[in-house]
């Protein structure tokens, strides 16, 4: 990408960003894409690490791949190292950022499981569970829905949600299995069907 | 296994080559992947557990399906499962995303790949819808009775998905009159 940056980052550079990705690991309430304007902020404004394209490329090929979508993360701190001219760097840059981000975060989580585990009897612990139920339920729709609705133009994206609508109601009465309606859709939207 | 309704992961290998391949199959996430795989086929968990440990990794910091990954390693084989299962779910992807970071470079503007990726991600958002939809029967035998979790759900729903407020103050808001309530219901 020719507006990506060349840069020479030093010791406390990498260390800056290290830190930082742990600060943010604890904020990531709902899922590490919730601190995204944050690290668009970092990386891009302030620091200058990265271009524009380079960010959003790491989330479009982070969604792309299979996995967990933590992975982007991985991605910007390998494309911070891919700008300093080296490979290794590339490595480095993607470890740190991982680590950063999952460090604080999984301690937490891994403490809370053993906890409410151990208590999950407590009158509190199974209120907490119960009554959060219903309100995880809804997010998981308001996610698909989200994703879904990023298809703005009716007129020109309706067999995008027809898809999305057939996928759901296949996925709900059957039990097929989810590879075949993925290679379905990277077909349909490959020969420029949807 | 004396129960044969509920089998358990066998090791800390069946439990980081299983997150692998339920990795593996996730593309624009992989918590469909995480209930059809765990829930419907291998049978570790319920419907209903699967609902109750996903409320916790969901409010928990950090990315929901690490953390439900940390907790299902964790009940079974302690600190070393929640690595492996961990372990499972990020180290294979981790790889691949970067080898296509690199292939993207090369093709990532070709209009195969790009409508491609458009149809795989309308997909995607359908497999979330639907696994929503196949969890809400949980709530069938939850406390706070049906009309509540309507309610309660539906409210979510038109906050996060249409009116598109901060999820904090949603799930501080809904959440807490959820747990306030099953508090209430719950026999102490």
């Amino acid at each position: 990408m020719s507006s990506a940056p060349v840069l020479a980052l030093a010791w406390s550079d990498w260390l800056n960003l290290l830190a930082h990705y742990l600060a943010l690991s604890l904020l990531s309430i709902g899922g590490a894409i919730t601190t995204l304007p944050e690290m668009h902020r970092f990386l891009v404004d302030q620091q200058r690490w990265l271009s524009d394209a380079q960010f959003n490329a790491s989330i479009a090929i982070a969604q792309a791949s299979p996995g967990p979508n933590v992975l982007f993360v991985a991605l910007m701190g390998w494309n911070v190292g891919i700008n300093t001219g080296s490979m290794a760097n590339a490595f480095v840059g993607a470890l740190l950022t991982m680590t950063g981000i999952l460090l604080p975060s999984t301690t937490l989580s891994y403490m809370t499981a053993r906890w409410s585990h151990r208590n999950r009897h407590w009158r509190s612990v199974r209120a907490f569970k119960q009554g959060m139920s219903p309100i995880v339920i809804a997010l998981l729709v308001s996610t698909g829905w989200l994703l879904a609705s990023a298809h703005q133009d009716p007129a020109r994206d309706w067999p995008l949600w027809l898809l999305t609508a057939a996928t759901a109601l296949i996925v709900w009465r059957s039990k097929i299995h989810l590879l075949w309606l993925l290679a379905v859709g990277a077909l349909l939207g490959g020969f420029g069907l949807v | 296994m004396e129960d044969s309704d509920h089998p358990q992961p066998q090791s800390l290998t069946d439990l980081f080559v299983s997150f692998t391949l339920l990795a593996l199959q996730g593309f624009g996430g992989v918590l469909a992947v995480v209930q059809h795989e765990l829930v419907e086929r291998k049978r570790w968990l319920t419907r209903e557990e699967f609902v109750e440990e996903w409320a916790v990794a969901q409010i928990m910091p950090g990315p929901n399906v690490v953390n439900l990954s940390l907790t299902i390693g964790a009940r079974h084989f302690g600190l070393r499962g929640a690595l492996a299962a961990m372990a499972g779910l990020l180290a294979v992807p981790l790889l691949l995303v970067l080898t296509l970071a690199v292939a993207y470079a090369h093709y990532g503007s070709h209009p195969y790949i790009v409508g491609a990726l458009r149809g795989m991600g309308a997909v995607a958002a359908g497999l979330i819808i639907a696994t929503g939809i196949k969890l809400a029967s949980a709530l069938k035998s939850n406390p706070l009775g049906i009309p509540a979790c309507i309610a309660l759900s539906a409210a979510c729903f038109v906050a996060i998905a249409l009116l598109r407020w901060p999820l904090a103050y949603v799930v501080l808001g809904l959440g807490g009159a959820g747990c306030v309530l099953a508090y209430r219901r719950l026999k102490p």
